[in-house]
């Protein structure tokens, strides 16, 4: 015999951006429609809805997920941090600021998506994460240069229908060595 | 989306036993596939079984020399692990080349080999297909069919497999271990998919409410020198029309022992056994890799618009084991 119906309902609280919020929402809510519908935080955008065109992607628990096929009730009790929560302060992120710096859009619908999935990226890479279109992806081999191909194979998930990838993709690079030569540099600073 | 209930699975038991109570319930992993069917309403499930918590995220070494790979790693996890890109390069190869970056921070193993096919009559929930709706009939066998099987098919039914992870897993005899209300139970991955027949609805042979709990690759020296190539309609993040998963073992120029699978030909991944039977003990050269192709497409039942999947295939198994052959050399 089948159980009585549970509930299709929850109480949750969902730790977005460093804040606590609190939420009773019905289990068919996307944790795109929380962000946007319930919690105002309207910079994660929905393109497809259906996984295709990584305009929702969220970081969750610090890595790059779509929001439309995350279950809200789901992220309970991870880490979600959206376009609005990667900057520090009135300091933009770095991938902001190159985006800027280097015209990293159009119209700019996909462009917190294409953000918060840079920011992943260029961790991935300096983790040693290999791409399909890395070459060795033998352990020993290091991470692959990050050249263009690399970034466009990376950032396949993240559609751009003004085409603006030929921008994106140098602003990925930029901010990308950017970031290598901070690290350089706290390796250096940790040394001395 | 019709209503449903959550709850977390806190242990493998307890989430076997909520599922053996309620037959319309189902397990949730990463939700790339699920959740998108249940917006269309392909899948109507009354109640998911989040199963992301449970401790099956490891991979770890076994005695024999293989490695067992816990059911909700996710396919990045699975991907970057240091172990397996030294001992199955194929298939960190394979789980890169599906999907996005996104989808493989949230796809699981046990997911992977679960997911549904993408036939479009089959995502269509107002239209018919056997598969969703037994009975109902195959609009693809007459319809669009471009990227549909070409191997092991029938009338009932011509959709394939949509995994790229299977495939590489199939080349290297991984088996599938599984908790049911009735006990754990294991598999080898090539009999884990049913023949499709006239029963396309019926997709594994895992008791129902299964759950997969860990896929075990067993040591295969081979596998350290595997290649997987995949062939799509655009440059990333797209299903295959064709894919080959394949590793070869050469001394003296003859072929110690040779692995071959195929992807997107077939409602499961394909060993190509009768491949692999042609390249023992063969020359390790283009004529006997290309009979070797021969020997397996040989079955191939192509319908009106995708007979360029056998010629196809054949040009990706002989340029994919030319490769391996050429690196074996060098």
């Amino acid at each position: 015999m089948a159980p009585a119906p549970s509930s299709t309902s929850s109480a949750i609280t969902l730790n977005i951006n460093g804040e606590k919020h609190h939420l009773s929402i019905d289990h068919r809510t996307t944790l795109l429609d929380a962000l946007r519908e319930r919690l105002d935080l309207t910079g994660t955008k929905k393109g497809c809805d259906q996984g295709q065109c990584g305009a929702c992607t969220v970081l969750v628990d610090q890595r790059r997920v779509v929001s439309c096929l995350s279950l809200a009730v789901a992220a309970e009790g991870r880490e979600i941090t959206t376009i609005e929560g990667v900057a520090d302060g009135e300091h933009l992120h770095p991938v902001q600021q190159a985006f800027l710096d280097l015209d990293g859009y159009q119209c700019g619908y996909c462009t917190p998506g294409q953000i918060c999935s840079a920011i992943a990226v260029i961790e991935e890479h300096a983790a040693g994460w290999p791409s399909a279109v890395t070459d060795d992806v033998g352990p020993e081999a290091g991470p692959p240069p990050l050249t263009p191909d690399e970034i466009r194979e990376r950032m396949s998930g993240n559609l751009c229908r003004c085409g603006a990838y030929v921008s994106i993709v140098r602003a990925v690079a930029h901010a990308a060595e950017a970031h290598a030569e901070d690290r350089t540099a706290a390796t250096k600073e940790a040394a001395a | 989306m019709k209503e449903f209930g959550y709850q977390r699975a806190r242990d493998v038991t307890g989430a076997v036993a909520l599922l053996a109570a309620d037959p319309d319930a189902r397990y949730l992993g990463g939700g790339t596939n699920l959740v998108d069917l249940m917006k269309t309403g392909v899948e109507r499930p009354a109640r998911l079984v989040d199963v992301r918590e449970l401790p099956l995220d490891r991979i770890e070494p076994t005695a024999d020399g293989g490695l067992r790979i816990g059911a909700t790693v996710t396919n990045s996890d699975l991907a970057a692990h240091p172990e397996v890109r030294r001992r199955y390069p194929a298939l960190t190869q394979a789980v890169l080349a599906g999907a996005s970056g996104q989808l493989r921070n949230m796809a699981t193993v046990g997911g992977n080999l679960l997911q549904r096919t993408r036939c479009g009559y089959f995502t269509d929930a107002a239209g018919p297909c056997n598969k969703r709706n037994p009975g109902s009939g195959c609009p693809a066998v007459a319809g669009e069919h471009h990227n549909h099987a070409v191997l092991g098919a029938s009338g009932h039914c011509v959709a394939v497999h949509p995994s790229d992870m299977g495939v590489a897993l199939t080349a290297f005899d991984a088996v599938v271990s599984y908790e049911s209300a009735d006990g754990p139970g294991e598999r080898p991955i090539t009999d884990l998919y049913l023949p499709v027949g006239d029963t396309p609805h019926r997709e594994t042979a895992l008791p129902p409410g299964a759950l997969i709990t860990h896929v075990s690759l067993p040591a295969a020296p081979v596998a350290a020198r595997s290649r997987y190539r995949k062939v799509r309609e655009r440059a990333s993040f797209a299903f295959a029309i064709g894919s080959v998963a394949a590793a070869l073992d050469i001394e003296d120029g003859r072929i110690r022992e040779a692995r071959l699978a195929l992807g997107a030909v077939a409602s499961r991944p394909w060993r190509a056994r009768a491949a692999e039977a042609v390249l023992t003990g063969a020359p390790a050269d283009g004529a006997t890799f290309a009979a070797a192709a021969d020997a397996e497409l040989a079955a191939a039942e192509p319908l009106p618009d995708n007979g360029y999947k056998v010629p196809l295939m054949r040009n990706l198994v002989v340029a994919v084991l030319t490769e391996l052959a050429g690196r074996d050399a060098r």
